[in-house]
């Protein structure tokens, strides 16, 4: 259960820039792939944990799934692959070997009031 | 009055702290030569009994060190001196995983200048230490025969974060019926091409191939500096 430290990284991040700009911070937007090994569920939860008792206690954090695309070398084309089971080109079943998009953590905005 | 809030952009890596540490400790591991590998399986996938295997069959020809995590206990470290390489234990208390900010740690002091090869050991746990850069050179995921064939199906993420696969306790394989043509299909359906060496530290099988696999691969990623060591 690493999550809770993401969320603690999270919360930290927040208010650093928080901090900066002299506001309240309402919501974050983090953007989460599915190998990027975190659990969503997991991390909402650890969210409310981490920001409790901090400026950032009640703000809500807005988790945006971002999807597998692989290029396929075969189709010479990005593909959106729906199972991390199965990395290949759902067309034409080539192994995935470039991943362009699905490791995906990031803090992409939040919203702030001052 | 209730006031609009303004979205402000960020477009941060969550994990940046780390990563940042993680690229500081590649670049020192490079500067200095030496060879990095970390090893992710889950717990009693034979992790210890494995890289116990390779020090002693490394030490004689190269210099060789390891980094064990744990949650508790020394057991391990104690396991992996009886190699006669260096052992330094990381205990994480209740952290799930190792981050780069505990190798740092650990190898304070340290002079690393010595070495060829320094291997991590990471706390047993299939799905944690994914996220996470130590900044390794190799990362090797581990399964072993007794665990059964989908453990890649179940941990995709850890696999595909891993280089290589390593299967182990390859001598019991027959006994518990191990189906490998499903392994392997399992570990490339998760990791496409992976790389994937199959082994037993109990009785040797398969170890040449694996230490053939990390000297090359140690020479290629560090050349100018190992020729500059040897001279």
């Amino acid at each position: 259960m690493h999550e809770l430290s993401i969320a603690m990284s999270l919360v930290e991040m927040a208010q650093e820039e928080a901090e900066r700009i002299s506001g309240q911070v309402q919501a974050l937007h983090v953007r989460l792939g599915p190998l990027s090994g975190v659990f969503k569920d997991a991390l909402l939860s650890s969210y409310e944990m981490a920001s409790f008792d901090t400026p950032l206690q009640g703000s809500q954090l807005v988790i945006e799934d971002v999807p597998i695309v692989i290029y396929c070398s075969q189709c010479q084309v990005e593909r959106t692959v729906d199972s991390l089971q199965w990395l290949c080109c759902p067309v034409c079943s080539t192994p995935a070997t470039q991943i362009l998009h699905g490791k995906e953590l990031e803090l992409t905005s939040l919203e702030i009031v001052s | 009055m209730t006031q609009e809030p303004r979205l402000v952009e960020v477009r941060k890596n969550i994990l940046k702290h780390n990563d940042v540490i993680a690229r500081g400790l590649r670049e020192r591991f490079r500067e200095q030569g030496v060879f990095v590998v970390s090893l992710v399986s889950s717990p009693g996938s034979g992790k210890t009994a494995f890289l116990e295997k390779v020090l002693t069959l490394l030490s004689p020809h190269h210099h060789v060190a390891a980094l064990v995590g744990d949650l508790a206990t020394e057991n391990d470290a104690e396991r992996l001196a009886r190699s006669g390489a260096p052992v330094r234990q990381i205990t994480t208390g209740t952290v799930c995983h190792l981050e780069a900010a505990m190798v740092q740690d650990a190898l304070e002091s340290w002079n690393l200048g010595p070495l060829d090869f320094l291997f991590i050991e990471n706390v047993g746990n299939l799905v944690c230490p994914s996220s996470y850069d130590l900044g390794e050179a190799l990362r090797l995921v581990l399964t072993s025969v007794t665990e059964g064939e989908d453990k890649p199906l179940k941990y995709p993420t850890i696999f595909n974060s891993a280089d290589v696969a390593v299967v182990t306790k390859m001598d019991l394989a027959h006994a518990v019926e191990f189906d490998e043509a499903t392994a392997v299909a399992n570990i490339r359906a998760v990791r496409p091409n992976m790389q994937i060496f199959k082994v037993s530290s109990k009785t040797g099988y398969g170890m040449e191939d694996l230490l053939n696999f990390l000297r090359s691969s140690r020479v290629g990623s560090t050349e100018v500096v190992v020729s500059s060591k040897r001279s």
